[in-house]
């Protein structure tokens, strides 16, 4: 308890209050404020502030959200696996062929993603479009005869663009792990007799662990709540429950259910992201 | 030489101070005279950087007091103490060159423009960087680093220079050279400096006297000379040199004598400067530097005290040689030193010799 | 290092080609003279660049925006100076949980950020304008501020600030002596990274902007007319460009403040704390 009279707490905490006080009144008191309000209902413009689990009933039994909540967490699952999968090549490329152009490299690799993230998602609606740039490309070389049309208005399409804009989120982390490995490592499992592909799943890809998981969460979690890109490209098929979380708030008048909806997608992201720790834990620890 | 006065500089009155439940300093108790160059020696974790982080009021004691020039400092912050510190790592302002970083502490006195540049200049020609004064702080050399940083202490005009083991970051040849240099500035600037140091050979090269700390106390406050020929516990004995230890018997202590039973030396009348720490009769240890050990290479030379013993091995230093000597009655091998004089041979492992001692070079240890 | 395989090389070539191929398309529509958004090309023409100078409602989202990211930037550098400089410096007690707090908003989708103010707001009966979409951005704003001002403080050697008040200078004048200046890159590279964000974020102004529109909800109502399109293309490749800048700008700060934190930390100072 001495702590709490010391100078150097008294110091730390009177630092600290500000930005602390800030973020318990705008994020800490919405936050439970949501999820109080997800007890709550509403009838057009009433609020019934009795607590009651009817959201939650509701949730459960309507299939349509169960259908957005699965489809958002397989759509950012996918997504993340895809851009981690990709990403990692490229993180190696750089890291290891990059030679002294690693900073320039990292430069080049951010580039596109300097404009509006709206603008950057709208763009993937002009190429993969029945009249966009890839089938007028495709069939411009004769590679196909009628348009393409499973790559837009559906899944499909949010997958790709948000691989695309969530791919330095993946680069950068698994680039700084692999920076982070000490050659020598490398080095020492090659005089020690493994070949290229045996070092590298027995050295690279444990050591560059840390990056790669740090990458998928850092994707994963905010993908799940995404709204702009199943909105712009998704179609019917593609919308996701932050889109739902959104009608609820608008058109639907129905702020209770919309909260209700955001603290059921919160818990389910949030145990995901702790047993995708968990495990990761685990098999960190066996490779140990 | 030093203008070391009787007259205390610093007194450190049952000062002690915990981090958690770790007691850094536990009860110290000190004086520090103006102008002597005084060194605080200990291992690491010792709780000699947080006594002198103490005097320089960026720690609190928990208990006692600390008074320096007369001047009670518990209320005093360290912008307004009589001190001044040189840091482990300098701590060169990395924004300012040579010449702000010097002229630092000075500005705000409302000393004139010109005052503080005659200054500046006077101090870098005392710690020999005249002419570096536009150098900035990122192009300065480890060695120019601590010279720009004691400048920048000693521009203040402290009462009391603090050195934070201010040699540990340059290499070896430099660090030997700084020594001299150190201890040369001190004299010329007759300014009380208090040294912290792990380093044994560089506390008994430069300090007046020197306080030997373990586990938060002072082991023993002596002068070099004194602490090297005469200290108090076997661990000071073997933080400071190498000892050989014997384990004895004190038997009888009298005003004039001391009546002990050294082990294979014997039973030995030594003189009471020879126990430096009083002790009751009782088994105690009896200890000797190598140097006071001869091999005895013929039959014709002679000594007070006579062993017999085996070489176990041999390190050849070029001017010296280490033998280390299996001796009935004694644990651990004994290290001796031997000088490489014309014509003398270095003996072979496995060899028997005697070695000789004088009573007059034993102490009685705690 | 020996060079990459082939079909390494080929596979980075490909990514590229994925990663730059929707800003590549940015200048080549804006700068096509056609109102349609396709291919085949009809030839160069600047009047889409000359057409948004008239779109009042245009100028006045970025009026809007730029005062956005602007305060929303100075205030959340503010914080993050204050939480860092908390963090870097003392303990206290719960700085682990409240540092995780203050990060929260990383992890977060932006709509829950934006939901749960929603509902505050509508609660405490406040009108929506750029000032609620403030709030919002410098609550998002601020663990990248914390993040950037965290290592620049942390890469201070502290004896420096002890060497100031060992040499007579008291807390103000060291802190604006000593610590502002050495960390004002991270400063600035807070303000950048944090106005960059904040002008290019969508769905919480969208939540909490009212009448008030910001850049991104004007491109977001312009993106519904195909009229519009080429247009909104041009100002997507003028705000690449003022991105770049900007971008290359940060690193500058950004690396001239490594620079200044590494002349002190190539010493040992392995402090002997008792």
């Amino acid at each position: 308890m001495a702590l709490w009279f010391n100078k150097e707490s008294r110091s730390g905490l009177k630092l600290v209050s500000a930005p602390f006080g800030f973020s318990l009144l705008l994020l800490a008191v919405p936050l439970s404020l949501m999820v109080l309000l997800s007890f709550w209902t509403q009838d057009y413009l009433t609020l019934d502030r009795t607590l009651t689990l009817n959201n939650y009933r509701e949730i459960g039994s309507h299939p349509v959200y169960a259908l957005l909540m699965k489809r958002s967490v397989i759509i950012s699952l996918m997504v993340t696996t895809i851009t981690v999968a990709l990403a990692f090549p490229m993180a190696y490329y750089i890291s290891f062929y990059g030679g002294k152009r690693k900073a320039l490299w990292l430069f080049l690799i951010t580039i596109p993603f300097w404009t509006s993230y709206l603008l950057r998602i709208f763009m993937w609606k002009i190429i993969l479009g029945y009249n966009g740039v890839l089938n007028s490309t495709l069939q411009g070389l004769s590679f196909i005869d009628e348009p393409l049309t499973f790559i837009l208005y559906n899944s499909n399409a949010v997958v790709i663009a948000l691989a695309h804009a969530w791919a330095p989120f993946a680069i950068l982390p698994i680039f700084v792990a692999l920076e982070k490995i000490d050659r020598s490592l490398l080095e020492a499992a090659h005089d020690l007799g493994d070949g290229p592909v045996r070092r590298f799943f027995r050295i690279t890809l444990p050591l560059a662990a840390p990056g790669i998981i740090a990458s998928a969460l850092i994707i994963f979690i905010p993908t799940v709540g995404d709204y702009i890109t199943p909105k712009m490209v998704g179609g019917t098929d593609g919308l996701m429950i932050a889109n739902m979380i959104q009608v609820q708030f608008s058109k639907a008048n129905n702020a209770p259910l919309g909260a209700a909806l955001a603290v059921t997608s919160m818990v389910m992201v949030g145990l995901i992201a702790l047993g995708f720790v968990f495990l990761n834990r685990r098999w960190l620890r066996r490779q140990a | 030489m030093a203008k070391s006065t009787e007259s205390p500089m610093v007194e450190i009155n049952a000062v002690s101070k915990s981090f958690g439940d770790v007691r850094a300093v536990d009860g110290v108790d000190a004086v520090i005279r103006e102008g002597e160059f005084f060194s605080l020696l200990g291992p690491s974790g010792c709780g000699k950087t947080t006594l002198l982080r103490l005097i320089s009021g960026f720690e609190h004691p928990d208990d006692g007091h600390i008074v320096i020039a007369g001047q009670n400092m518990d209320q005093v912050e360290p912008n307004h103490r009589p001190t001044n510190l040189v840091f482990q790592s300098y701590a060169i302002f990395p924004h300012l060159n040579v010449e702000e970083n010097v002229a630092y502490g000075l500005k705000r006195n409302g000393v004139s423009k010109d005052e503080i540049a005659e200054q500046v200049n006077e101090m870098l020609t005392l710690v020999d960087l005249s002419g570096y004064n536009k150098r900035p702080a990122y192009a300065l050399s480890g060695g120019q680093r601590q010279r720009v940083a004691l400048a920048r202490a000693l521009i203040m005009k402290p009462k009391v220079l603090l050195l934070d083991e201010p040699l540990s970051a340059l290499d070896r040849k430099l660090r030997e050279q700084m020594q001299i240099e150190l201890r040369g500035l001190q004299r010329t600037v007759g300014i009380t400096f208090i040294l912290v140091t792990h380093d044994q050979e560089e506390a008994l090269t430069m300090s007046d006297r020197i306080a030997v700390m373990f586990d938060g106390n002072i082991a023993q406050l002596a002068t070099p000379q004194e602490l090297y020929s005469r200290p108090k516990t076997r661990r000071i004995a073997s933080f400071i040199g190498v000892m050989n230890f014997v384990e004895g018997t004190l038997r009888k202590v009298t005003a004039k004598t001391l009546e002990v039973e050294a082990g294979p030396f014997g039973k030995v009348t030594m003189a009471p400067d020879q126990m430096p720490a009083p002790l009751e009769p009782g088994a105690v240890t009896v200890g000797i530097r190598p140097e006071m050990l001869t091999v005895l290479f013929s039959a014709k030379e002679k000594a007070e005290i006579e062993v017999t013993g085996v070489i176990t091995n041999t390190a050849y230093f070029g001017d010296m040689t280490y033998y280390s000597v299996q001796i009935d009655g004694i644990d651990e091998d004994v290290t001796v030193s031997m000088r490489n004089t014309a014509g003398r041979r270095v003996l072979a492992v496995g060899e028997e010799t005697r070695i000789g001692l004088g009573r007059e070079s034993l102490i009685i240890l705690s | 290092m020996r060079g990459a395989p082939r079909t390494f090389t080929i596979f980075v070539g490909l990514y590229l080609v994925f990663l730059y191929a929707p800003v590549l398309l940015l200048p080549i529509f804006a700068f096509n003279d056609s109102a349609i958004i396709a291919f085949p090309l009809r030839g160069f023409t600047l009047d889409w660049f000359i057409g948004l100078a008239s779109e009042t409602t245009l100028i006045v989202s970025v009026q809007n925006s730029l005062l956005v990211a602007i305060v929303a930037a100075v205030l959340s550098t503010c914080l993050g100076v204050l939480a860092s400089r908390a963090s870097a410096r003392f303990d206290y007690p719960g700085k682990k949980p409240i540092m995780s707090f203050l990060m929260l908003p990383l992890v977060l989708p932006e709509i829950i950020v934006g939901v749960s103010l929603l509902i505050v707001l509508v609660q405490l009966g406040v009108s929506l304008n750029v000032w609620t979409v403030i709030l919002g951005h410098v609550l998002i704003c601020m663990p990248f501020s914390i993040a950037i001002l965290l290592s620049a403080f942390n890469n201070m050697d502290r004896n420096l600030e002890e060497a100031s008040l060992d040499l007579g200078a008291n807390r103000r004048e060291t802190f604006f002596k000593i610590i502002l200046p050495l960390v004002m890159p991270g400063i600035i590279s807070s303000l950048l990274i944090s106005f960059t964000i904040s002008l290019d974020e969508f769905i919480i102004a969208f939540f909490l902007t009212g009448t008030d529109t910001t850049l991104p909800v004007y491109i977001w109502s312009q993106l519904r007319f195909p009229s519009k399109l080429p247009g909104v293309m041009a100002l997507g490749f003028i705000m690449l460009i003022l991105s770049l800048i900007l971008l290359t700008a940060g690193e500058y700060f950004r690396k001239k403040s490594a620079r200044l934190a590494s002349t002190e930390t190539t010493l040992n100072k392995d402090a002997d704390h008792g």
